[in-house]
């Protein structure tokens, strides 16, 4: 433990010593040059990650008809499993049918609670405030039909990740997409041995990416933004201090990650769970205080849906963002997931799928709809300029003073949790390209932190695009690989599927 | 009659106090011994990716080190005094573990040692003696 402080101390040192002349060169207006320097490079991965096609006068990205054909496809194949199984998955994570010989080791809540910790987080607050910015009330409805369907998805891929994950010599396993892209297409065919190999190298490539940008740069943008707001505004002390959030933050996240420090882990992983509860209660709360209002949002949230007047592209502008944010926010078939769901101990893989239904169920037919809710029962979106978690902000604001506050403390949390999530996804998909070592892994925490200041420092325009970009990128050889491997997962279902309906699964009490 | 009794230890001076009364038992009844130490840990906690990828190597770790701290010095303890036992460390809630695993060996009697918290706390966080006294279906004894 002593070596460890040390050498977290040492590379903290360093890495402050390395950022600390930066901060110095430039007293005012080095977010402005941090974002002159990026802006080219992100700009141009988000045109290739977004090239769209036109219809009816909207410009659709193909990676969205790409997510949204795959979790139809999914829900078709696998006959509805996103609703069918939901009472079994709720049994799988009350432990219904655990193995009395594995108590102690990750239990399906445990698995379950740690990617949801991933996931929730400013996608549900910032992503859905844009969503209904632009796309009108109408988008909620988009997003949950989205989360619906990403529930299938999101069932084949975690049920894979346990599948072909790999166990290490010291115990611990690995697993995820890269590790079903590599393994799971060769046991298919050895024809396919190389493009798994192929597709499982572009995913961990791209997992690095998201890692460093959606699962990194947007949280401290976006959770930078509504401290900047709660204390002022552009008035506030801190309005052009990003930079010293971001290095305070990453110095945090480097304790974390870098020193092993398990305490702050630990209050975090207490306190988020917590601070989610109290977002969707007092979203519950303001939309029951305006419980005149709810017939009216409702019907503004259909005739929004499928006749919107004045949104660019009508009704299929609409759709767009509302699965857009959907996915940015439960990340179905972005295939992140299923590196977290792989922890969990099991012989029966394709019960961690089962399980991970929940995920944007809770994610985003839940947390998101009650953002949704909120924003559109307060009448906060239109005309306001306020983007992103601002906007959500003052819909809470709207209604409870005092709220944007705790707002502040979560999002700072929840943004905290995300990049603690993401830094080991991204660490994972490091880890197979360039191997274990300890040289590796903490040159790769390190980056991890330095793109934390990044984040900080940049305008949001060019930070969501370019995390846009990275997090969707990882749809397309993930969902190839998944389109391979649906007859391997159909075998798993069916099989555990006629034990369950004959009762040969007895409740472990 | 039943020919186990189980033991419920946790390193304390009241569990060892619970194991020297159960010693005799055993010995005047020429009944056998089975001490289980119980960690405490609930299916339902959030943690970080990294924790659950160590866990299963964690786990045996936290049985090794329950074995060869607390098990196996009182095994031995035992063994010279000429009483039969046996040793096993269980992960879940202490009184939910004791109870079960005295109904899967038949156990005649499970004895465990009273913590000596003060009212206030056993009220507030509840006590294993006190939930196992409530939940058993068998003998308990507790030892002062």
């Amino acid at each position: 433990m002593n070596r460890f402080n040390q050498l977290t101390l040492r590379l903290l040192v360093l890495f402050i010593s390395l950022t600390m002349p930066l901060v110095a060169l430039a007293d005012v207006g080095l977010d402005e040059k941090i974002d002159n320097l990026i802006k080219p490079a992100a700009d141009s991965v988000a045109n290739l990650v977004f090239t769209s096609f036109n219809v009816a006068g909207v410009a659709i990205p193909f990676v969205l008809v790409w997510l949204i054909l795959a979790a139809v496809i999914f829900t078709i194949y696998f006959r509805f499993i996103n609703l069918r199984a939901m009472g079994l998955g709720f049994k799988l994570i009350r432990g219904d049918f655990d193995d009395p010989a594995s108590v102690g080791e990750v239990s399906h809540f445990q698995a379950l609670a740690t990617a949801l910790s991933g996931t929730v987080g400013l996608g549900n607050i910032a992503g859905v405030a844009i969503a209904v910015s632009l796309g009108g009330p109408g988008a909620t409805f988009w997003m949950i039909l989205a989360g619906l369907l990403g529930m299938s998805s999101k069932f084949v891929e975690c049920t894979l990740g346990v599948k072909y994950r790999q166990e290490n010599a010291d115990g611990s396993v690995s697993g995820g997409p890269m590790y079903y892209l590599s393994r799971g297409l060769a046991e298919r065919s050895p024809s396919l041995k190389s493009l798994g190999k192929v597709l499982a190298v572009i995913f961990a490539i791209c997992c690095i990416g998201g890692s460093f940008g959606g699962g990194n740069m947007f949280q401290a943008n976006q959770s930078f933004l509504q401290l900047v707001t709660v204390t002022g505004g552009e008035n506030s002390w801190l309005a052009d201090k990003g930079w010293l959030y971001g290095l305070i933050v990453a110095f945090i996240v480097g304790m974390v990650i870098i020193g092993g420090i398990r305490s702050i882990a630990k209050v975090t992983s207490k306190i988020v769970p917590f601070m989610a509860v109290i977002y969707v209660v007092t979203g519950l709360v303001i939309i029951l205080m305006n419980y005149s209002a709810i017939p009216s949002a409702v019907a503004a949230i259909f005739t929004g849906a499928f006749s919107p007047e004045g949104i660019a592209g009508g009704a299929i502008g609409v759709l767009f963002q509302g699965f857009k944010r959907a996915a940015f926010s439960n990340e179905a078939g972005i295939g992140s997931a299923a590196i977290a769901h792989a922890a969990v101990r099991t012989n029966e893989p394709v019960t961690e799928g089962l399980v991970a239904l929940y995920e944007p169920f809770i994610d985003t037919v839940v947390i998101c709809t009650i953002t949704a809710l909120v924003i559109v029962i307060t009448g906060t979106y239109g005309g306001s300029n306020a983007d992103g978690v601002a906007l959500t902000s003052a819909a809470f604001g709207s209604a409870i003073s005092w709220f944007p506050l705790v707002l502040t403390v979560a999002v700072v949390l929840f943004a905290f949790s995300t990049m603690i999530s993401w830094s080991y996804y991204g660490l994972k998909a490091w880890n197979y390209l360039f191997g274990e070592s300890s040289v590796v892994s903490n040159t790769y925490k390190v980056l991890f932190l330095a793109f934390v200041v990044i984040g900080s420092s940049m305008k949001l325009d060019s930070v969501i695009g370019f995390s846009d970009a990275m997090i969707f990128a990882m749809a397309f050889p993930n969902i190839i690989g998944l389109y391979f491997l649906l007859p391997v997962v159909k075998k798993e279902l069916n099989a555990y599927w006629k034990r369950y309906k004959s009762g040969e699964l007895t409740p472990a009490k | 009659m039943s020919s186990t009794i189980i033991v419920g230890i946790d390193g304390s001076e009241g569990a060892l106090r619970a194991l020297d009364f159960a010693a005799s038992q055993a010995r005047s009844n020429k009944q056998r011994l089975l001490i289980c130490y119980v960690i405490e840990w609930s299916p339902y906690t959030f943690n970080t990716p990294s924790e659950n990828e160590q866990r299963h190597r964690r786990r045996e770790e936290e049985i090794e080190r329950a074995h060869n701290d607390l098990i196996e010095p009182q095994l031995t303890r035992l063994a010279q005094s000429g009483v039969e036992a046996e040793g096993q460390v269980r992960h879940g809630q202490a009184a939910s573990v004791l109870k079960d695993l005295g109904t899967e060996v038949d156990a005649a009697v499970i004895v465990i040692g009273r913590k000596g918290t003060s009212r206030l706390a056993s009220v507030m966080f509840g006590s294993v003696a006190g939930s196992l006294v409530q939940i058993a279906d068998r003998p308990v004894t507790v030892v002062p």
